[in-house]
């Protein structure tokens, strides 16, 4: 582990950014994602780029949407209820396909709810969140290492695809430390985009940024060519790490910190002979539909396990088409279930002693 | 093998540098790991607690429900966590600040006037690296060879006065022989 540093989640993402190209942050601080932002703030003078704590969190996604315009790799982070302000500008950065990257660092709610950890923004993330037709790429890193990664992947895939990428962590990742391997830095070669605004020099013609189409039929042909690109994202980019799932009977669905409170459950069924495994979705949009469809094919029924009062649980059944029970296993408000509470489920579910 | 550590006591005893020690040395014997705090409106003299675990194999849950070691700085902490220790597991009481024994029969108590030794050295804020000297002689879930290294990597740039006496506290707990 020579090349390993111990960093919190929080940390890692910020340094990941900055390695992947980042040069502008625009913020404002809120439990407990603030060590993004005070990572940014020590860091950003050192490599040329932009620190900006905003005057607020609507501020600081507007000013996202200008640098994204730009063809720039630009990001912001909050939690949740300051990700709920940043909605409308997320919605319009959308609306004008630019890429960028949103960090939620989740913590319980609603309003102004608690500070704690939580994945109860699942909904928000994953079916829209700001207004209209619209799909954000969602990743959801479980461990510091993929806190880093999925920054990195967050802002290939938010490029490739020209729209924005969400990271959707949790307090307990952000605020864990972990050794973790970071990239080498790329360096920063920034290539015209076809589409960005960045002076025409009077030698092409003009750019233009916008989500304001007044004719309907201009509109609604905007948002075929937006699904069509989503469909092409489903069908290329759903993630998920599979775990003992080869011979089982039983499938547990989990993602973030309730994936591996749940692998410490899955490991102790084993130990009870239960055959049952783990379905850890990495990409929550697109959601890794064709697997769990598999999976209900061999398994006699999943659990859904996360921090809310059950939100996945209904892509789980979806994915599924409801050909096998889906039981939920939550806790919510800031409570993190226990590996033992998760073993219960599952024993419910195969019809044990602990129903 | 897998260690789960929990170190509980009041803001300002060093809680989470107690962890953050563990878990540099974990990593610098090439362990797997995690470190995790407690945060939320806490302050100097609030509680504080900190899971660290430590293992030959990725980790699952960060979060420490059963603990296999207990380190307790004050009795809030004794009193919450006591029973929640795996039969078998260790306590390890700051006897300085916590006047009771520990009630349970199943695990192995030790007890180190940590603070009070702190106090007569001249060292009254490094009481938690004197609780890990303590540990690291009782208990076999990191080794003590290297300690110099781990210090370092946690003691920042900033403070590298306190590296000497921050080796000098872990020392005192090691080498502890009880009257």
């Amino acid at each position: 582990m020579a090349n390993k540093v111990l960093m919190k989640g929080n940390e890692a993402i910020a340094e990941a950014a900055i390695r992947a190209g980042c040069r502008h942050y625009f913020g404002y601080p809120i439990t407990p994602q603030t060590e993004v932002a005070a990572y940014m703030a020590k860091r950003m003078p050192k490599v040329g780029g932009t620190f900006l704590q905003a005057e607020s969190e609507v501020a600081a996604i507007n000013m996202v949407y200008g640098v994204a315009s730009t063809g720039r790799r630009v990001m912001t982070s909050s939690s949740s209820p300051g990700i709920s302000l940043k909605q409308e500008g997320i919605s319009y950065i959308a609306g004008s396909d630019l890429p960028c990257l949103v960090v939620n660092v989740q913590r319980g709610g609603p309003g102004l709810g608690g500070i704690q950890p939580s994945q109860s923004d699942y909904f928000q993330a994953t079916k829209g969140g700001g207004h209209g037709d619209y799909h954000l790429i969602v990743l959801a890193p479980s461990s510091v290492q993929e806190m880093a990664d999925m920054t990195t992947l967050a802002f290939e895939l938010a490029d490739k695809y020209r729209m924005p990428a969400m990271l959707l962590a949790d307090g307990t990742i952000g605020q864990m430390m972990e050794p973790v391997e970071l990239a080498e830095p790329e360096e920063v070669v920034f290539t015209e985009k076809d589409w960005a605004v960045t002076g025409t020099k009077m030698q092409r013609k003009h750019h233009i940024v916008n989500s304001l189409y007044l004719n309907p039929e201009v509109l609604e042909q905007k948002n075929m060519e937006r699904f069509a690109r989503y469909a092409e994202i489903e069908k290329e980019e759903a993630r998920y790490e599979s775990f003992l799932m080869e011979d089982a009977e039983y499938c547990v669905v989990a993602f973030g910190i309730a994936a591996r409170v749940s692998k410490n459950a899955v490991v102790a069924a084993r130990k009870e002979g239960i055959k049952v495994g783990l379905i850890r979705p990495i990409t929550l949009w697109p959601f890794p539909k064709e697997v769990m469809a598999k999976a209900a094919d061999r398994v006699k029924g999943f659990v859904s396990v996360e921090l809310s009062m059950g939100q996945m649980i209904e892509d789980v059944k979806l994915s599924i088409e409801c050909r096998r029970p889906v039981l939920l296993c939550n806790r919510t408000g800031g409570m993190i279930m226990s590996p033992d509470e998760v073993l219960n489920s599952i024993r419910a579910l195969c019809g044990g002693e602990a129903k | 093998m897998t260690t789960q550590i929990l170190i509980a006591g009041f803001g300002g005893q060093g809680i989470l540098f107690a962890g953050k020690f563990l878990a540099n040395k974990g990593m610098l014997e090439g362990r797997y790991l995690s470190w995790l705090p407690s945060y939320g409106p806490e302050m100097r003299g609030g509680t504080a607690n900190c899971s660290v675990v430590l293992s030959d194999d990725p980790v699952g849950s960060p979060i420490v429900n059963h603990p296999d070691v207990l380190i307790v700085m004050n009795l809030p902490s004794l009193d919450k966590y006591e029973d929640a220790v795996v039969p078998g597991g260790t306590i390890f009481v700051d006897s300085t600040l916590i006047e009771r024994k520990v009630n349970r029969q199943d695990v192995k108590s030790i007890y180190i006037p940590a603070t009070k030794i702190a106090q007569q050295n001249g060292i009254p804020t490094l009481a938690n690296m004197i609780l890990l000297g303590k540990v690291m002689k009782e208990t076999e879930f990191v080794s003590y060879q290297g300690i110099e290294e781990a210090v370092r990597s946690v003691v920042s740039a900033k403070h590298a006065d306190l590296y000497e006496l921050n080796l000098k506290a872990i020392r005192m707990g090691y080498e502890y022989q009880e009257q």
